[in-house]
């Protein structure tokens, strides 16, 4: 029989796997994308087998609205991509310091 | 081990090993396909954990429009790899030293003494006939309408801005405005001049 612990523990590994996405991938722009998904993945994870183990619908429901929000953040992540590379003919995270922060 | 538990074994175990692969692989197109698989995978231990109406929202969302999308940017941008890959071998003993020390920390918390079988019993199975859909729009409609609503004007906006970021107008357009082919009179195109008849021979 499989504990909620199998499920949170599983979502701590893909939370620390995309975190050292973003480590090592620190140049790629489309990388570190794709790991932050991965992070709301593992978030959606840990609230699905709360929701399951507590018996309350609730959880469901926000997993729900971070989907509707991620699929958002995605569409202008991306559009704010292109609009870079039509503008700067890269995605290097290093070349992108015209604002000298 | 019963038949729950190797499915959760061999799933979580493509699940890991698809996001390495999401962090590790070198095109980005590889890439993408392989977050394809994890959320898939991820679909199937949701349907595990009796939240069937959110995974088939997970395949059909992110499977089918934002991954596509990514898809679609990935091949449309044309990126240089090789100076993208930079620093990759040099951060690898620090990017993996966190991760494990995250992890380490993470189960120490989460781990079976606090969450195992002991402190939160597995829930007693359903009924017949209980439809897991049925009970999210039940409080979707009543308790969550609020926020609900909220959820598709933040779509909307994500429309309009995706959009609005995009689109590009061109400065020399070889079309002319169909107001300014309205407002045209007569004199401004036709001159009508008067002169002498000439001899066709001169």
């Amino acid at each position: 029989m499989i504990s909620i612990a199998h499920f949170l523990v599983l979502g701590a590994i893909l939370f620390c796997i995309s975190v050292a996405g973003i480590f090592l991938n620190r140049k790629n722009v489309i990388i570190i994308l794709m790991s932050i998904e991965l992070m709301l993945l593992a978030v959606n994870m840990n609230f699905v087998a709360f929701s399951h183990y507590l018996g309350d619908i609730a959880g469901q429901v926000f997993v729900f609205f971070i989907l509707t929000v991620a699929a958002a953040e995605a569409a202008i992540g991306l559009a704010i991509l292109v609009v870079l590379f039509r503008n700067r003919h890269t995605i290097n995270v290093e070349e992108l310091d015209s604002l000298k922060g | 081990m019963g038949f729950e538990a190797i499915t959760f074994y061999i799933f979580s175990a493509i699940l890991v090993g698809s996001a390495i692969l999401v962090v590790s692989l070198r095109n980005p197109v590889f890439c993408a396909l392989a977050l394809v698989l994890a959320f898939f995978t991820s679909a199937g231990i949701w349907i595990l954990l009796e939240a069937e109406f959110l995974a088939l929202t997970l395949i059909l969302v992110y499977v089918g429009a934002v991954m596509v999308l990514f898809l679609f940017v990935v091949m449309m941008l044309d990126i240089n790899l090789a100076v993208l890959r930079e620093g990759f071998a040099r951060y690898l003993p620090f990017g993996l030293a966190v991760a494990i020390i995250l992890v380490a920390q993470l189960a120490l918390i989460v781990g079976p003494e606090q969450f195992g079988l002991e402190a939160m019993p597995a829930p007693p199975s359903h009924p017949e006939g209980y439809s897991n859909t049925k009970e999210i729009g039940a409080v979707l409609y009543t308790v969550y309408l609020y926020p609900f609503e909220i959820a598709a004007v933040i779509l909307v906006v994500a429309i309009v801005a995706a959009i609005a970021l995009t689109l590009r107008r061109r400065k020399k357009k070889q079309t002319m405005g169909p107001e300014d082919q309205v407002k045209v009179r007569r004199n401004d195109r036709v001159r009508l001049v008067k002169m002498a008849a000439a001899n066709k021979d001169e």
